[in-house]
Formats: structure tokens, sequence, C-alpha cells
């Protein structure tokens, strides 16, 4: 048997149901048929299930009145609003809590986690011991026990505790002096931003000066310089200081003026952060001892202080380890930011549990909320990871 | 040239030295020494007074009932105790029959049944035997369970499949047992909870996920785009979304998208939203144990005429499903942490059954005990098992075998 030229004999003799490019166009197609029948099948059950119950499904009831106060909101809102801006709110308050919980987790966690790398036999063990005992517990009982067992047992209001710098702690939550802008502000402002500006240039002629060698003006020192003096002689040059503080006030009933957190915010945002540092400290320990020894040692022995080495050597070699499993901690936050709901901070979980009880229409509601929360962390991923290349560049 | 002998420089440190090169090295650190050492003995002062004077235990001690097991009857709770007898020979055999690599396992799962004796305390006599008498008890009769199946174990020798047939069949006999079948009268799930809640609910989770999330770990790494993009949408928005909105969900669209005729009750559909969570996870472990397997296993499999299918299954997954305990462990442990946002959707789990206890006229404001004795059980629990996954770890040698 020969084979004639021109035509292929292996593919000619491989029955179809033995070809292996037959084979995984079939499996892919009872592969999504499977699944397209089992979704049709769960559909066709929720559309005769919500016709039975009466209930729709659509979007339009964002736009009716949703009749609810919410205590806690970054927008002006009031219950006369629509649904729509309740959700806004919710997903604002979400952010919020989000965002600043990241940073103070952050900050918190990469404290502990330096301090449990200590050479102090007791700094390791307070770290370690409160490292343990924040992964070993849930976060809904700490948050259950922040709340109801430390934060609504401070004195009433008109007993608040005083603390230093005109900050007072009570059962209505933590009130702050907060910075007042004067008519001095706008400009002050501005002749600083100018300053700044000037300093922003500083680096462009010194990334210059890198690439071609030749020698510049230090522009950035002398813009940073600037920035300065022009915020310390604008504050007196204008006549009225541009920033004021504004001082709490024990009233009649509340504190007025300055900055106020509210019980439920202070519980959810200080349970989020001590829960989250600890496992942030384990990831940035972690990032610290994968840096060899002898990269601390030849640090030493150039005489870069202890300070100096963990920031210019340590460090930047640790990112590289830490940013992936920090970015799943970051992840991590913002989804157990939902358990807000506990302590009663109107985020977007609560906001939508009130919504789909309102509205009788959990099915949108609940498509809405996933769909939302989806999206947040899928720009937090995408943020780190751009972050992550930046930092595994600096790998040789 | 002679060479001395020398003894080796001693290695003992005085208590007097060890406290100047630990805690007193320098100026900084004595001052933290001094300041956080205050801090602890004012601590201790405080929350010690506290824990000895004020602390109004019994209101725990009153209700432990509820706590370990919530509103189970106290007339079937010998079907609770008959689950963690098998549960303990079973894992007693395992300890013996299995190598050392395993025993590690088995002494942390026993560990945990221990703590679960320990917790469940209600007495198979109702309230005949005092709850302290009944907790020693089954403290000790667990512990002499696990050393005589242990101790049988290795005098017997029975084979290794038994075990794991044995094992396999211990999840329908914890399901009768625990709900009622047959003969033993049904115990409704609403009245299951407590710490027995929070138990069932992680360990169906995680049995119930693993099949599904090794399909869909196996799905995602497919070489068919299809099979690949719907495995990695499926892992990607559960781990996109918060536990509590999946819950929430199970909660009320369940029984939406099931026929009608399907009635499913609150514990069983907050089992489901576990269930579809955690696949997730455990789909993405699975995926780091295959990830580990060379090439070449795959390629010598295929060189022995073995089909991908046959090449998985007795290739590939023992060995990837067996490096991935100790991360399947772990999820263990966070889904066990996991379960009290149930809570949310109202059910009586251990942290529920708290909150339902704060309710009480009489444990009014004991708010401090009653979350530190649940933040204590929850702590004593994922400790010890953090521990064994730590050390199985180690045991199991695991990237250097």
């Amino acid at each position: 048997m020969t084979a004639a030229p021109g035509v292929d004999h292996r593919h000619a003799s491989v029955p179809p149901w033995r070809d292996v490019r037959i084979l995984r166009v079939v499996a892919q197609v009872a592969a999504v048929a499977a699944v397209a029948a089992a979704l049709a099948w769960l559909g066709g059950n929720l559309v005769t299930a919500m016709s039975e119950r009466g209930l729709a499904f659509g979007f339009g009831f964002l736009d009716n009145r949703a009749g609810f106060a919410i205590p806690d909101s970054p927008m002006p809102y009031e219950a006369n609003d629509t649904y729509g801006q309740a959700y806004l709110v919710g997903l604002l308050n979400t952010l919020f809590v989000g965002v600043l919980g990241i940073l103070l987790a952050t900050v918190l966690g990469v404290v502990v986690g330096v301090a449990r790398l200590s050479d102090n036999w007791l700094v390791k063990r307070v770290t370690g011991t409160y490292i343990e005992v924040m992964r070993n517990t849930p976060l809904l009982v700490q948050l259950f026990f922040l709340y109801f067992a430390v934060l609504l047992q401070l004195p009433p209001v008109a007993d608040s505790i005083a603390l230093p710098g005109s900050v007072y702690l009570s059962q209505r939550g933590l009130f702050l002096p907060a910075p007042q802008a004067s008519p001095a502000f706008g400009p002050w402002v501005a002749l600083v931003a100018m300053a700044l500006a000037l300093a922003l240039l500083g680096r462009v002629t010194s990334a210059r000066r890198k690439a071609t060698g030749r020698r510049t003006p230090p522009w950035g020192r002398i813009g940073l310089a600037g920035a300065l003096g022009a915020a310390v002689v604008g504050w007196f040059a204008f006549g009225a200081a541009p920033l004021t503080l504004q001082v709490p006030e024990l009233g009649r009933f509340n504190f007025s003026g300055g900055m106020s957190m509210s019980t439920p915010f202070t519980a959810i945002l200080i349970g989020l952060v001590i829960y989250t540092a600890a496992f942030i400290a384990e990831v940035v320990r972690g990032g610290i001892q994968s840096v060899r020894r002898g990269q601390v040692e030849a640090a030493r022995a150039l005489g870069l202080s202890e300070g100096d080495t963990l920031r210019l050597v340590v460090f930047p070699q640790a990112l590289r380890i830490i940013v992936p499993p920090l970015t799943s901690q970051y992840l991590n936050l913002v989804k157990n930011s939902s358990l807000a709901i506990a302590v009663g901070y109107p985020d977007l979980f609560k906001v939508g549990v009130t919504m789909s009880n309102q509205t009788g229409q959990p099915v949108p509601v609940i498509v809405l909320i996933m769909g939302t929360y989806l999206a947040i962390s899928l720009v937090t991923s995408l943020l780190m990871n751009a972050y992550n290349r930046r930092v595994q560049v600096l790998e040789r | 040239m002679s060479i001395e002998t020398m003894a080796p420089p001693s290695t003992a440190v005085t208590p007097l030295e060890w406290m100047r090169r630990n805690l007193f090295s320098s100026i900084a650190s004595s001052l933290t020494t001094g300041l956080i050492g205050g801090l602890l003995i004012w601590l201790a002062v405080n929350v010690g007074g506290w824990a000895i004077g004020e602390a109004r235990w019994e209101v725990v001690g009153n209700n432990l009932r509820l706590f370990l097991v919530g509103q189970y009857p106290a007339t079937e709770a010998w079907r609770l105790w008959l689950n963690l007898a098998v549960l303990s020979v079973m894992t007693g055999l395992s300890a013996a029959v299995f190598g050392s690599t395993t025993r590690t396992l088995a002494v942390s799962t026993s560990a945990l049944q221990l703590l679960l004796a320990l917790l469940i305390v209600p007495s198979p006599l109702g309230t005949l035997i005092p709850p302290t008498t009944s907790l020693v008890l089954g403290l000790l009769g667990n512990a002499a369970g696990v050393w005589a199946a242990f101790v049988a174990g290795r005098l017997l020798g029975p084979p290794r499949r038994w075990l794991m047939i044995g094992w396999l069949l211990t999840i329908p006999l914890t399901f009768v047992l625990v709900s009622g079948f047959g003969p033993l009268p049904e115990v409704r799930s609403t009245l299951w909870g407590g710490l027995l809640l929070t138990v069932l609910l992680a360990a169906v989770g995680i049995v119930l996920s693993f099949p599904l999330g090794v399909l869909l770990a196996l799905g995602r790494r497919s070489g068919l785009p299809a099979v690949r993009v719907l495995s990695t949408a499926y892992i990607e928005i559960i781990r996109g979304v918060p536990l509590v909105t999946i819950l929430f969900m199970a909660d009320i669209m369940l029984p939406l998208l099931l026929p009608g005729e399907f009635r499913i009750d609150r514990v069983a559909r907050a089992m489901g939203g576990i269930t579809l969570f955690s696949a997730a996870y455990v789909a993405e472990n699975v995926r780091g144990g295959l990830q580990a397997i060379p090439m070449g296993q795959y390629e010598a499999a295929h060189a022995l005429g073995l089909g991908s299918l046959a090449t998985n299954l007795f290739v590939v997954l023992p060995q990837a499903l067996r490096s991935v305990i100790p991360a399947n462990v772990g999820l263990f442990i966070s889904l066990l942490k996991d379960t009290t946002l149930v809570t949310i959707v109202g059910l009586l789990e251990l942290l529920g059954i708290g909150r339902a206890i704060l309710a009480q006229p009489q444990s009014l404001g004991a708010h401090l005990e009653v979350y530190v004795f649940i933040a204590a059980a929850f702590f004593v629990l994922c400790y010890a098992m953090s521990q064994a996954s730590y050390r199985l770890e180690r045991t199991m040698g695991l990237g250097s075998r």
C-alpha cells in the first residue's frame, strides 16, 4: 500500500468519533449546552415562581421614592429621594469605608509585621498574640464585641471621655476637631499649588538629567522650599489664617461643630482595620523574611542605619513578594465591609437589604448589589495588578 | 604544633543574660519593654479583676446547652454522642492504618472531636447527669474511644479501602443521626443550633463543595476554551462577591430557582450558599495542586497509553489532592469562621444563639461575657486546627517530594 501523492491518509483514516478535533468541538458544545440547559431550567423556574408571587424583574423601582432615612450619608440624602440615590449613598459608604480601611490597615499591618520581627522578645510575643487572636476568631464576632460590648458601653454624650486634642469619645461616636476654611484659604492654596507645580517640574528635569547627564538647576528642591516658604509666609500674609481648627462643643443634647464619626462607622472601620491588619502583618513578615539575610548584612556593612536598611534595601525587595497577597487582603477587606450590616452602618449591602424588603423585589436588588461588588473587586484587582507590574520591574 | 582540645562554648544563658539580650538590648528596646510591660500589667489587673470579680459567667454556664446544640431535644442528644463516638473510632483507626503523614491530620481531627465532646454537654440521659460530670465523661470517653480504636487498628490492620468506605459512610450516617430517619424521630433543622450547627455548616460546606471544586479546577485548566471560560467565570464571580450577598441570595433566590414542589428549609439554603461559595475557593486550592504536578507526569501517562480521563483520575489527581490537604484544612478553618455570617440571614449557630441569649431578660447587658466565650470557643478550635495544618505541611514535606 503506497500513499497516493496529495492525499492526506492520516486524516482520511481516522473515523470522526476518534478525531480529536471533532471530539473537542463536540465536548465543548456539550458543556455549553449542559450549562445553558441548567440555566434555562433555573430561569424557567424563576420566571414561574416570580409570576406566581407577583414579583417583577426590572430596575424601574430605582426611580421610586425610597422613603427611608439613612443616618450616615456622605451626600445630601433624605427619605424623599429615590431608591437610586439611596443605592448611591450605600455605594459611597462602602467605598469610603473600603478606601479608608485599606489605608489604615496597611499602615497598622506594616508596623505590626515589622514589630513581629523585632529583637525585643516582649514586642515579638505581644504582636504574635494579637495576630493569632485576630486570625483565629471570626470577624463578625469581633464586630459584635466591638460594637455592643465596647463602643455602646461608653458613657453617654453628656459625660463624654475627653481625649487630648479636643477629641471626645462617647456612645454616640467620636467627635474630632475639623479644619475650617476661612476666606483666605483660596489664595493660600493657589500660592502653595504654584510652588508645588514648580517642584513637579523639578522631577521632570531631574529625570532628564539622569538621562542625558547634563547638569540642571535643582528645580525640585527650589520648588519644595518655595512651597514650604509660601505656605508659611502665606499663612500670615493674608491677614486671617487660611485654616482654623473648629473644636466640637458640647451643646444641650449633642456636640456641634468639628467632625464626627458615628458609632456604627467607628465600629466597622476599627473592626475591619484591626482584623485585616493582622493578615497584612503576616504578609509583610513573610515578605521581609524572604529577603536574604546577606542583603541586610551588606546594608549594615555599608553603614546604613536600621531604618535606612529597612526602607532602602529590605522593603523594595520584599514588595515583590508582598503585593500579590496584599491585593487579596484588600479585596477581602472590601468584601468584608458588607458585614457593616451587623453594626447598622448603611453600606451597599445594608441599603440593598432595606431596598429589597421595601420594594418586595429582591431579585433585581440582589443582581444590582452583587454586580456592584463584583465591579469593585475587579477595579481593585486591576489597580493592584498595575501596581504589581510596576514593583516587579525592579526585579533584576 | 599541638592542637589543644577545647570544650565547645557554653550555650546556656543565665536568665539575667537572656533578659539583657531580649528585653534590654538597647535604650529604645528597654523603653519599649517598660512601656509594653506596664500596659500589660495594667491590662492584666483590669481584665483579670473583671473576669474574676464582676463578670457574670453564669450567663454562659446556664445557657451552655443552647450554646452547644441550640434547641436540639435533650432526649435525642444521645444521637450526637453516638455520632461523635463513630467519628472517634474512625479517627483512631485511620491514625493507626495510614502512615505518619496522615497521622497529624488524624490527631488534629480527633482534637477537634475532643473539643466537641467537651462542648457538647447535654447528657445522653437528659438532665439526670449534671453538666460537669457529663462533660468529663464525654471527654474521657472520646479520648478512650480514639485510643482504643488506634490500638485495634494497629493489631487488626484493616485494609485502607475499608476505611475510605467507612469515612464515606459516616457522611450519610451523620445526616441520619442528626436529623433522624426511619425509626429515629425527626429533629427538624430549625432546632439545630449553636456549635453543632456551626460545625455542620462548615463540614457540609467543605464535603459537598469538594467534588464541585475539583471539577471546576480541572475545567479551568482544560484545553477546551468553552469549558475553561465557564469554569473561570464561575470561580471569579464567586470570589468577587462577599459571602453575605451569596447567603442572602441563597436565602431568597434558591426557593425561586427550584421548582415549586421542592421545599428547602433555611438551614439547607444556607448550606447551599456556603457550598456554592466554597467550591470556588476549593477550586483555586486544587488548581494550585494541579499546577505543581510536573509535565513529565502527564507525558509519562500519555506514553503509557492512558487517555486524559484516566491520566487525571489515576496519575494527576491522587498527587494533586494529596498536596492540597493543608490548604484545604486552612479553607475549612476560614469556612468555620465564616459560618457566623448565617446569623445575618437569621440562623441560630454559635453566634446567632449568643445574640438570642443576650435578648433574654436575665442575661441583659452581658455582652462581654457572651462574646468573649464565643470568641474563645472559635479561637480554641481554629488555633488547634491551624497548628495541626502547619505541622502537617511540614511532615508532608510539600515541595521537597
